[in-house]
């Protein structure tokens, strides 16, 4: 099995510097590209690739770069942006693949940055992630003095440069519009789309904006070519993707497997299978913002079109699960809270309407739920849906508890009827 | 044209426009918060949604906001589909949920936007049954009150003061449900424009302040529409009324004038009406003219004050008149027509007057055409010569910051977004401005949105303006020994205003020098030779300055050399402080030689004390008459208040005057139609003010028009502890207005909208009804008419060029710097107001200050025309060498005549 | 004023962005790093420095979580608060530390040693529960675990 993303690397291990990263092949792709490509080409590769974000949403890669003006009339000034602000809850890969082998993902940057023809990238890096900023830093000092990054690079005529960003909290950063006004300095707050990012981006000008396990996808699609890349995929979809997993099970951790791979296999296989005295009830699939699956959706090939078929989203692929001795209401409790103090406050649905659910949710814990309380929270996750709120961070909010209320709604009368949860017997927030 | 789809009917559409403003615009009653039509869309608070469809099969289609969606030929949308519907109700329950539905005791309810749309909405019954959360208030000065708890976090406080008016120290803080809307620490909100914060504000978070210390609901205030009486802009205002007291100033929506938007002195000065000092009784004052023995003035019946004036005008050898910039044309003109053309003076000190004839001549000869307020938003490149626009002519200030969008907005438009997805346009222009460039003697409130600054003495702001010209069209008259960076700056100037699509250059008479104005005259004109729209604006001190030079009469002076040739010896002043406008000596010499002054006046001041006879003037509340703007726009303003005690119009009191001595007499003008009709006839450079409004007897169905709104409650309540019966309302002769609430509920026209009021909108919102279309020209044109309009005849260029200013050893050029709150005469008797005016201060410039060993806040001693004044030092990093400044029209700095002459005693 | 470390750290990050605005986040973490907190003298010096009013910086740096505007102890504590924490029973770690350092959550302790305070996800699911010290992850923690290392913290 191919591992493009992990081969060389080990959980624990000291970061790949420079040298190691070049013997295992690392800047091949980026010396041919610059070589004997066009900028167009690496996009067209990209496009053939099939590569799809993962960031969460799936989007294509190469499309998305293909919307970059290109030509005499461009801006001169574009912008080629990763985002490692990984702050959805659950998800732990993009650490690790900064972490452990930071030159993939520069190489990816470059490459990217290449064909759009950007002069100047940056890494917007959630503030927590300490030592992926000394591991990213220390990295970008290697490729700078190595040429790679700098003014003409490997003598392509080519400029490029990438600045590390450390941002200072906050969940809605990772928007990918957000996180643009980030960096500006200025508040986090999404902005209008359209214009979208490739257009109208950072400082006003076409920026892209990637996922770190995205762009370190990129240097292995330039070297190996997107049929070897379509190849990896299980199903239809392309590539391999890191999948990881939490909650009770023996071996959480994450692993690099190739799309498509059965939800079952990732579960019951790699993360071990429950612990002893634990049962499974269900799995939100790719962070906290999707839906949950439950166990008729153990045989589900893990990709982007079986799991939004399934009613989920395949989000961020690092999944969290749910046992049987957990409250799928305080689970979802928990989600919930997050979610509401981490909305940006500029929409109302969800700056108002996340407390509310939130409180709905505790009272339930508490045993002050009621049954029309689930008449409330069924409108809630319908009204902060998508196209109600000004960004897709409400509807995602809502995934969990939509699903929640479809696969575990006696588990909500069940506090009604017993006045408190039953799995937790005292409140909640004193646990 | 766009065809769009409303719930499956068809109506015509501005593809430019979004759907909320389009829907709105059609009559639909859509919810909204965010949006507002002056600031734009940013898709924040959700409220309008509807429901789109791809096409006609489109059976689902989705929900979209629309204000972020252009109205495109073929869209499709229902607003009555009903899942929309609820989740419109749904937008307004979740506000709810932290509003603190304290309607009963917040200053908002009753006119409060939030109320509409939760109406309008539908959301009635509480679901939420939790806690809400709070914040604790501020103390953002004297004209704004705060309170957090009823936010409902539309943004668009900050929209409107950070990006539309470019204050800096209002800001969203926090994030989530805890966003709050203040400063960082409490403090006096900066702006200038901070007023219109209250009318913005679609809850109670921001309100008048001023209002709150005498408050009344909308619906019991008595309101008529007015034009602001602070400044030569004319913006438009309703003031209303209770209890004999003017109680408020709100905008009144002006199409081509004010817009959405006042300055905080033209919404907080009017408390000046409601003060204990007014006159409102005649006053007899028998020895006046001894300086020494000045006795308190009595008061006396209208009868008594009148034969007493008649008898004594009667045994004048010459009766003179002085008008007043600051009374209505009518008034003017009544004056005028009381003691002839030949013995009508304005009342201006000389050189003052000549330039605002000069102004308004150049404006009547000259080709470029003097734009609106909203023409100069529109402009795409502006220079401003000599003035400091925030201080004199704010609103015009507001106007040229959105100039300043012009241009970037074509580059948002290239890439697909329209000027009214205005985050999305903010996204895109970034830190981009369009073209504004400053000449100036000091920093002014709007070096921050200008593209180019240089700071120099008045002469040379002239030679720089002369400069730009010469660069346009090489016919206009060279300017030699510039500087290398004022050379450059020239020509950048002249290049962009050459390149603009319609450029605008203003000036005005606040630093007293005649060249600047020639010499915007001169740009003007340079660039309609080049063939180039321009418009040519000129800022002037009063609110009705330009009506007063188009009545063409001498200024001051020869009143006075008529009294001191003993040619003249009785005097009637017009609402005119005549201590305020030259040297007090001056003053003193022409009184000493009057055996009888009459005065008009509202306030007592130094003037009406050295009057023999005062006579209860009307202010602007009290008052119907018309005042014409800075661009020769005449505009009618109407009694809110039907007159206390024996207040009277200046040219009613003169008409009386004017009449026989019995009480049966008639007097000179049954009513204002009559003081119009007279002065259209005598002067036709003004007669075009009889149709700034309609005529008296102007009725819609018959009927007449009330200033109480429907709801007005009360009206035998409030003088139920005197008299339990109703009195009679007031007659009004002089207006299709009726002081009560009886009349017609037809839509008037513009001139005399009294109030926003529409089926379902009981906020200023409700103005949305009273426009073409939403944001557009008001319904019926924009109220008042021009009376200059150029008549492009070949006009040939200034050529005095004045030298470059030198700085004399010893001899400064005082100039007198203008402060929105302070420099005006009215407003700064409104208490709150005063709050905000500066202390007294010499302004020295950073070199000159150093070369004499001055620090901020020493005392220094400046002698002008033999006067001496002690004041603190303000070091100013920019002011040029050779010139000093003090504030303008401050007590104790009245009476200078700017630019004077100045000599800093060590 | 800033002092100098802090204006030359902040002034290299200076050349990597078109505005010095954008350095708004920045500036105030460099001035967090060496005060410890952001009080309101230090959005001054930043907005001095950025040709900022201390309210848009202060409107900055209230939206960000990691920005402290109230003065925080020696040791801020970040315990995640997340779903696979929470699974994984980060409420029980939670109460034992709110019980031995006397404080609740938002709250410093009288000593002024530590202050307590939730966090998003800190990307270390797998090794749930998890907490943050200042720079450095705690994994897989018990109650043992954390008196350990409260105590190794002055
Ligand atoms: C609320 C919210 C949070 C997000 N957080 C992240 C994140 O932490 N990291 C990330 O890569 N993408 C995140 N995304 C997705 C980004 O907006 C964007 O789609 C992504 O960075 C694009 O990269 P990709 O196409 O390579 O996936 C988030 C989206 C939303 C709506
Ligand atoms: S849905 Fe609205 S409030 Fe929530 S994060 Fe997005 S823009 Fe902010
Ligand atoms: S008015 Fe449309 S979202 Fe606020």
């Amino acid at each position: 099995m191919e591992k493009p993303l992990t081969e060389h690397i080990q959980p624990g291990e000291p970061p790949l510097d420079l040298a190691a990263y070049e013997r295992t092949g690392g800047y091949e792709a980026l010396r041919d590209a610059l070589r004997s490509m066009e900028p167009r080409e690496v996009t067209r590769i990209v496009e053939d690739s099939k590569l799809r974000g993962r960031g969460g949403a799936g989007f294509f890669t190469g499309m998305k770069w293909s919307f970059v003006p290109m030509g005499e009339n461009a801006p001169r000034e574009k912008y080629f942006v990763c985002n490692a602000d990984e702050m959805e809850p659950g998800t732990f890969k993009d650490r690790y693949l900064m972490e452990c082998n930071p030159h993939l993902l520069l190489e990816g940057m470059i490459l990217g940055a290449f064909a759009i023809q950007a002069p100047t990238g940056y890494i917007f890096l959630r503030a927590e992630y300490h030592k992926s900023e000394e591991v990213l830093a220390h990295a970008i000092r290697e490729a700078r003095e190595a040429g790679f990054l700098g003014k003409n690079i490997l003598d392509s005529g080519f400029d490029h440069d990438i600045h590390l960003h450390t941002s200072a909290g906050r969940y809605i950063c990772g928007e990918e519009t957000a996180l643009l006004n980030a960096l500006e300095g200025r508040r986090a707050i999404p902005r209008a789309k359209p214009p979208f990012p490739p257009v109208v981006g950072l400082w006003g000008k076409p920026t892209i904006v990637n996922n770190v396990e995205t762009l370190c996808n990129i240097p292995p699609i330039v070297r190996n070519g997107a049929d070897w890349f379509k190849g990896l995929g299980l199903s239809e979809e392309a590539g391999t993707k890191l999948y990881g997993v939490s909650g009770r099970v023996n071996r959480p951790g994450m692993w690099e497997l190739p799309l498509g791979t059965p939800l079952r296999e990732i579960i019951e296989e790699h993360a071990g299978g429950m612990r002893e005295g634990y049962r499974f009830r269900g799995v939100i699939p790719g962070g906290a913002s999707t839906d949950f699956l439950v166990e008729e959706h153990l045989d589900l090939p893990m990709d982007f079109a079986s799991v939004q078929k399934a009613g989920s989203r395949l989000g961020t692929g690092t999944m969290i699960v749910l046992d049987d001795r957990t409250c799928p209401v305080g689970m979802v409790l928990n989600l919930e809270r997050f979610f509401a103090r981490e909305s940006c406050g500029w929409c109302t649905p969800c700056r108002d309407g996340l407390p509310w659910v939130e409180k709905i949710l505790e009272d339930i814990e508490r045993g002050g739920g009621r049954e029309d309380d689930l008449g409330l929270l069924q409108e809630h996750s319908k009204f902060l849906g998508p196209g109600r709120t000004f960004c897709a961070f409400a509807p995602g909010a809502v995934e969990p508890l939509q699903s929640a209320l479809k696969y575990f709604e006696e588990d909500f009368r069940r506090h009604f009827d017993g006045k408190g949860c039953p799995y937790h017997p005292q409140p909640a927030a004193a646990r | 044209m766009a065809t769009i789809h409303i719930d499956g009917k068809s109506y015509d559409a501005d593809p430019g426009k979004n759907l909320l403003q389009v829907s709105l615009s059609l009559g639909f009653d859509l919810p909204y918060f965010c949006w507002h039509p002056a600031l734009g869309s940013v898709g924040a608070c959700r409220q309008c949604a509807v429901r789109q469809y791809r096409n006609e099969e489109d059976k689902d289609g989705q929900i979209v906001m629309a204000c972020m969606v252009p109205a495109a030929d073929g869209t499709r949308i229902s607003i009555e589909d009903e899942e929309a519907r609820q989740f419109r109700k749904s937008v307004i329950e979740w506000l709810m949920t932290n509003h603190p539905h304290d309607c009963p005791v917040c200053d908002e309810g009753g006119e409060c936007h939030l109320q509409d749309m939760t109406v309008m909405a539908g959301h009635a019954y509480r679901r939420f049954r939790y806690r809400k959360r709070t914040f604790t208030n501020q103390d953002l000065g004297p004209f704004i009150n705060h309170e957090m708890n009823r936010c409902i976090q539309c943004y668009r406080c900050v929209r409107y003061y950070k990006d539309y008016a470019g204050g800096r120290d209002l800001d969203a803080f926090a994030s989530h449900n805890h966003v709050y809307f203040g400063r960082s620490v409490d403090g006096t909100l900066e702006s200038e424009f901070s007023g219109n914060l209250v009318e913005v504000c679609p809850t109670g978070v921001f309100t008048d302040k001023t209002l709150k210390h005498h408050y009344t609901r909308k619906w019991d205030l008595q309101s008529g529409p007015s034009v602001c009486a602070h400044c030569g802009l004319g913006c438009n205002t309703l003031a209303g009324a209770r209890y004999g007291g003017v109680r408020r100033i709100l905008n009144r929506y002006n199409h081509e004038v004010n817009g959405y938007f006042l300055c905080d002195r033209g919404r907080y000065g009017y408390e000046f009406v409601n003060r204990p000092s007014r006159i409102r009784h005649p006053l007899l004052h028998t020895d006046a003219s001894d300086t020494d023995t000045l006795s308190k003035p009595e008061s006396c019946s209208p009868e008594e004050a009148l034969r007493q004036a008649r008898d004594r005008l009667r045994n004048a050898r010459r009766v003179i008149g002085i008008g007043s910039p600051r009374a209505s044309l009518e008034s003017n003109y009544a004056l005028r027509a009381f003691v002839g053309e030949d013995y009508f003076f304005n009342g201006l000190p000389s050189a003052e007057s000549h330039l605002v004839t000069l102004a308004a001549e150049i404006l009547r000869n000259g080709s470029a055409e003097t734009p609106s307020l909203r023409e100069i938003e529109g402009a795409d490149a502006v220079l401003v010569l000599g003035e400091d626009l925030t201080q004199t002519a704010p609103r015009m200030a507001l106007a040229v910051r959105q100039s300043i969008m012009r241009a970037p907005e074509e580059k948002a438009r290239a890439v697909g977004v329209p000027p009214w997805n205005d985050r999305a346009v903010r996204d895109v222009i970034q830190a981009e401005r369009g073209p504004l460039i400053v000449a100036a003697v000091d920093e002014t409130r709007l070096d921050d949105a200008a593209t180019s600054v240089i700071y120099r003495a008045p002469d040379d702001i002239a030679r720089f303006g002369f400069a730009v010209a010469r660069a346009i069209n090489a016919d206009a008259p060279p300017v030699e020994g510039l500087s290398d960076e004022e050379t450059d700056l020239v020509q950048r100037t002249a290049k962009t205003l050459s390149a603009a699509k319609y450029p605008v250059v203003i000036s005005g008479v606040s630093l007293g020098n005649e060249a600047i104005l020639q010499a915007s005259a001169n740009i003007a004109w340079a660039l309609d030779r080049e063939q180039k729209p321009v418009g040519l604006s000129f800022v002037v001190p009063e609110a009705n300055s330009v009506g007063i030079a188009l009545l063409d009469s001498a200024p001051l002076r020869g009143a006075f050399e008529l009294v001191s040739s003993g040619k003249a010896d009785a005097a009637i002043i017009l609402e005119n402080d005549l201590y305020r406008r030259t040297h007090a000596l001056d003053v003193e010499k022409f009184f000493t030689g009057l055996r009888t002054v009459v005065a008009l006046d509202s306030l007592r001041s130094p003037t009406t004390d050295r009057a023999h006879v005062v006579f209860p003037a009307g202010t602007f509340a009290e008052s119907d008459g018309t005042f014409v703007n800075n661009e020769g726009r005449a505009q009618r303003f109407f009694q809110v208040l039907s007159p206390e005690g024996d207040v009277a119009e200046s040219w009613r009191w003169l008409g009386r005057l004017q009449s026989g001595s019995a009480p049966s007499d008639e007097p000179r003008w049954k009513n204002l139609d009559e003081v119009l009709d007279a002065m259209a006839a005598e002067l036709p450079d003004v007669a075009g003010a009889k149709d700034a409004a309609p005529r008296a007897d102007f009725r819609v169905a018959g009927a007449r028009l009330p200033r109480s709104p429907r709801r007005f409650s009360g009206r035998t309540a409030i003088l139920a502890n005197l008299d339990v019966h109703e009195p009679k309302p007031p007659d009004d002769p002089d207006s299709p207005l009726t002081f009560s609430m009886e009349g017609t509920a037809a839509m008037p026209p513009a001139a005399l909208v009294s109030h926003y009021w529409a089926p379902g909108w009981n906020s200023v919102q409700a103005l949305n009804k009273f426009q073409d279309e939403v944001g557009g020209a008001n319904r019926g044109g924009a109220p008042g008419v021009r009376l200059i309009e150029p008549e492009k005849p070949i006009h040939s260029y200034f050529t005095k060029i004045p030298d470059a200013f030198s700085p004399h050893d010893g001899k400064f050029v005082v100039l007198g710097l203008h402060h929105i709150f302070g420099s005006e005469e009215l407003s700064r008797h409104a208490p709150a107001l005063a709050e905000r005016i500066p202390e007294p201060y010499i302004a020295i410039g950073d070199a000159d200050a150093r070369a004499r060993g001055v620090t901020e806040g020493r005392e220094l001693v400046l002698r002008i025309f033999g006067r001496e004044y002690k004041l603190p030092a303000c070091v100013r990093p920019n002011l040029p060498r050779g010139v000093l400044g003090v504030p303008f029209g401050l007590p104790g700095l009245t009476g200078i005549v700017f630019p004077a002459d100045g000599h800093l005693l060590e | 004023m800033l002092t100098d470390q802090e204006r030359e750290e902040i002034e290299a990050e200076l050349p990597h962005y078109p505005r010095k605005q954008a350095l708004c986040i920045e500036a105030l973490k460099v001035v967090q790093r060496h005060r410890g907190w952001v009080d309101d003298e230090a959005l001054r010096d930043v907005g001095g420095f950025l040709e900022m009013t201390e309210h848009e910086v202060d409107s900055v740096a209230t939206f960000y979580n990691l920005i402290y505007r109230r003065k925080v102890g020696r040791n801020v504590i970040h315990l995640c608060d997340s779903v696979s924490c929470w699974v994984m029973g980060c409420d029980r770690i939670c109460e034992h530390l709110k019980n031995s350092l006397g404080i609740e959550i938002g709250e410093t302790s009288d000593d002024g040693r530590f202050t307590l305070l939730p966090i998003p996800c800190l990307g270390d699911c797998d090794k749930a529960p998890s907490m943050m010290i200042g720079r450095e992850l705690f994994s897989d923690l018990t109650p043992e675990k954390v008196d350990e290392i409260l105590r190794s913290r002055k």
